[in-house]
């Protein structure tokens, strides 16, 4: 069955997705350098983090999918953010 | 009567949910090891981060680079094939091959030092350290050991893809398999994203 | 659609023949007969097990096996029961051959997926048993795969945990499918509000399958790795924690549980308005129901590891959500019984299984209560008040919802009819021996009597003599009530397309459906329970 109307990403976006991956990329390795204790990890999963949704939005077309399928993702990682959440409940407390 | 041939081809809005849908059980079957990771690192903070200093983050940073091109460039296949291009599909996703194996050589060096020097689990060495870089050499050699292995499948679908656009099988109106090939792509991408941080750069 | 020929007209049973025909057939109604056959089958093969344990345990110490062959059957019952039973059970079976028609489409959306998921569930199976007999080694670590035991000992563990891990594989692509036939190919007007609420229960269980699985699939590897590489995760000598698996192992194991019984939920639903002849009392609470017992199904696994060492404020967490998730549970009861009341209530075997189905699973959720209070929880885990009662929610419940849904759909599957008295009293000998089989071990497991155990103190032997009387009488039950089946399948007086005169789009194609199950592709334009006689309001 043919496609939909689909959006089609140019050449030029998925370069400058690139370039923005690898600028994040590049903060993360500089990052370590500072100490930061603890929140060491909570930078580098931001960073991570961002990244991730980078690729999710434009590598891997969400931006112009529909609704659902937005939701579906984002209730995805939510899930295991409550789940991990909920472990430590165990592990913090002991 | 006779639409045998009319359901060959899955509607693309449904194949690529089922694709979606089956990356949710790849983001969750990785999950289960960075809840182990996230339980380990909160109880050993100082072995992980000793631990953390055999690794060459060199290598890593390459291999993120190299997979992040490799996003990219699997990315622009689809433009291409969209475009009618089915030439440079191929070769773009060739591009994507090239360094997909660029990435599993540095693996096989990376893994090959460790184990030259006998750092690997249930090793004589491994026996003897502290238990937080036991449990990180475990979690490091689970969790990229499992990410190579669906590199390799990745590697194999994509594989499959070049061959279908040759036959004409995936063109310009049809192609769903390459799309799906490349979600599968991106997913690989996506938890070496977060597998390089977090093991590479907690020094 | 009829004639009046001798010859029968084409449906999905009769336009191709041949045992290939079968194993090579894409049409889910032959997909859900096939693991309708193929769980049948395990189902005996466990159930004799559990039948010989009893009579095991009709004596303190040895009566007819040795501890450790005890310790190997109830594992293999477990993990027959548990993954190749209950978890595929009524989504395979009635998900496959009813979801599709119930929704208005020709099939699922990935009939090739379809049936290639049935092969990965049959390697799956396969090894499970294999696991039994290589090297004569056996696992006995029991279903739940412990660790340290599960990491040390001898036995052929790692064929049981890789075949674990491929019958997972299996749930999830069915679950997979689920979903996208249900988000994608819904006929015309039919909206979510008007979709039945047997689809919505696999919906649910769907979410779970994908989202859940994956879970136990990593944490069995995890094992594997620990017997072969001694990774230590979960080894304290190496610095890992035991309680670690127990985490991994029931943040899959809990939600599978609601897979197991929401599909079941599910099938009742449909009964009850069919045989009172009246809508669905509350069908949007129904339907939010489901979801949240999907959802905070999700977040109570710790309630089975509440003597294991973890925190307290763990344990008041998940104590608390396990109160919680009962709720949604006890709003379908209110539901069903609401449904019934007033209407025109005709007792044939469907809904006696399905009444019958209230009663068990009842018990059995209030014995889960008893269980998830923190305090009684530290006399009672370990013990067989625990069989009893999964026994009670897993068998009473969803079994007794599945022998509901093969008496409710048979006419519809195999266009004939079976005898009802033969059902009924069959159903008589299990309702019988289930309640007799598994009440006196609520009694016992009180009374101190562990659970997985080979021997036992002489003061339990009452409890334990009634309950394999109740096993041999439940056994009688099952032979009645699977030959009467078998039998009528293809020798039954044929039935109509709707003997029970229900209103959802199944019943309004032949009996058996054609292959294609429509004709014309159907439009929908109204409620799915809307009932033309006097009784509806």
């Amino acid at each position: 069955m043919k496609h939909n109307e689909t959006h089609i990403s140019s050449d030029s976006l998925n370069w400058t997705v690139l370039l923005i991956l690898l600028i994040l990329t590049t903060l993360s390795i500089l990052a370590i350098k500072i100490h930061l204790g603890a929140f060491t990890v909570a930078l580098a999963l931001i960073l991570a983090s961002i990244k991730v949704t980078i690729v999710l939005t434009y590598f891997m077309h969400l931006k112009f999918e529909n609704l659902l399928l937005r939701l579906m993702v984002g209730g995805v990682f939510l899930l295991f953010a409550i789940v991990i959440a909920i472990t430590f409940i165990d592990y913090y407390y002991r | 009567m006779s639409s045998n041939e009319h359901s060959e081809l899955i509607d693309s809005d449904t194949g690529k949910m089922g694709m979606w849908l089956f990356l949710f059980t790849e983001l969750f079957l990785f999950g289960g090891l960075f809840i182990v990771y996230a339980v380990m690192r909160s109880k050993y903070a100082q072995d992980f981060h000793h631990a953390a200093l055999e690794l060459n983050a060199f290598v890593g940073a390459t291999n993120t680079v190299v997979l992040l091109v490799s996003s990219m460039t699997v990315a622009m296949s689809l433009t291409a094939i969209q475009q009618k291009r089915g030439g440079k599909a191929i070769g773009l996703i060739f591009l994507t091959l090239i360094l997909a194996g660029v990435f599993m050589v540095n693996k096989y060096f990376e893994w090959g030092h460790k184990i030259g020097l006998h750092l690997y689990p249930g090793s004589d060495v491994m026996k003897t350290m502290p238990h937080g870089e036991i449990m990180f050499f475990g979690l490091y050699f689970m969790m990229t050991g499992l990410h190579a292995l669906h590199v390799i499948i990745g590697g194999i679908l994509l594989t499959i893809v070049i061959f279908k656009i040759k036959s004409g099988k995936i063109n310009a109106e049809h192609y769903l398999l390459q799309e799906n090939g490349a979600l599968y792509w991106h997913l690989v991408d996506l938890i070496w994203i977060f597998l390089f941080p977090l093991l590479y750069l907690i020094t | 659609m009829t004639n009046s020929t001798t010859q029968e007209p084409l449906n999905y049973l009769n336009h191709k023949t041949g045992l290939w025909s079968w194993l090579s057939s894409t049409d889910h109604k032959r997909i859900g007969l096939l693991y309708l056959y193929s769980i049948t089958i395990f189902f005996c093969a466990a159930a004799v097990l559990g039948l010989l344990m009893r009579i095991e345990k009709l004596t303190p110490g040895q009566t007819i096996m040795t501890a450790q062959t005890y310790n190997g059957m109830f594992t293999i019952h477990g993990i027959i029961m548990v993954f190749i039973v209950v978890i595929p059970g009524l989504a395979a079976v009635f998900g496959n051959i009813m979801l599709p028609i119930m929704i208005g489409a020709k099939d699922v959306a990935f009939p090739k997926l379809n049936l290639f998921s049935w092969y990965v569930y049959i390697s799956g199976a396969f090894l499970g048993l294999y696991s039994q007999f290589a090297n004569g080694h056996s696992p006995d670590t029991g279903w739940t795969f412990y660790v340290p035991y599960s990491a040390q000992a001898s036995s052929n563990v790692v064929i049981a945990l890789t075949a674990a891990f491929v019958l997972g594989f299996a749930s999830i692509l069915t679950g997979l499918n689920f979903i996208v036939t249900i988000h994608r190919m819904r006929a015309p007007g039919m909206t979510w509000f008007r979709m039945p609420l047997f689809p919505w229960s696999l919906y649910a269980t769907a979410w779970i399958q994908i989202l859940a699985t994956p879970i136990i699939g990593i944490t069995l590897l995890m094992v594997i790795a620990e017997r072969t590489f001694h990774i230590g995760f979960f080894d304290p000598a190496l610095g890992g924690d035991p309680v670690l698996y127990q985490h991994l192992f029931w943040i899959y194991s809990h939600p599978a549980v609601y897979v197991m019984i929401l599909p079941a939920m599910g099938v009742v639903t449909e009964i009850f308005p069919t045989f009172s002849q009246k809508p669905v009392f509350g069908y949007v609470p129904i339907v939010f129901s489901s979801m949240a017992i999907a959802l905070v199904g999700y977040f109570v696994w710790g309630h089975h590891m509440f003597t294991s060492g973890i925190s307290y404020e763990s344990r008041w967490f998940f104590s608390f959500l396990t109160f919680l998730v009962a709720i949604p549970s006890a709003i379908k009861v209110f539901n069903w019984l609401s449904t019934m009341y007033g209407g025109s209530v005709d007792l044939k075997p469907p809904l006696l299984f399905a009444i019958s189905f209230i009663f068990l699973f009842t018990i059995g959720g209030f014995t889960g209560l008893t269980l998830g209070s923190l305090a009684t929880n530290i006399q009672l885990h370990n013990t067989d008040f625990v069989v009893a009662h999964f026994h009670y929610i897993i068998f009473g419940g969803m079994g007794f919802a599945f022998f509901a849904g093969i008496h409710y759909w048979f006419p519809k599957i195999y266009g004939r009819m079976y005898n009802f008295r033969w059902a009924n009293i069959s159903w008589g000998f299990l309702f019988v021996g289930f309640n007799l089989l598994y009440f006196p071990l609520f009694v016992i497991g009180i009374q101190g009597m562990p659970r997985r155990y080979f021997d036992y103190d002489p003061k339990f032997q009452l409890g334990e003599v009634l309950s394999t009387i109740g096993a041999f009488i439940l056994f009688i039950g099952l032979i009645g009530m699977i030959s009467n089946l078998v039998y009528h399948s293809k020798r039954g007086p044929k039935a109509s397309a709707n003997p029970w005169h229900g209103v959802t789009l199944e019943w309004q194609i032949p009996s058996p459906p054609p292959h294609e199950n429509f004709d014309e592709v159907p439009i929908v334009t109204h409620d799915p329970y809307v009932f033309e006689n006097p009784f509806t309001k």
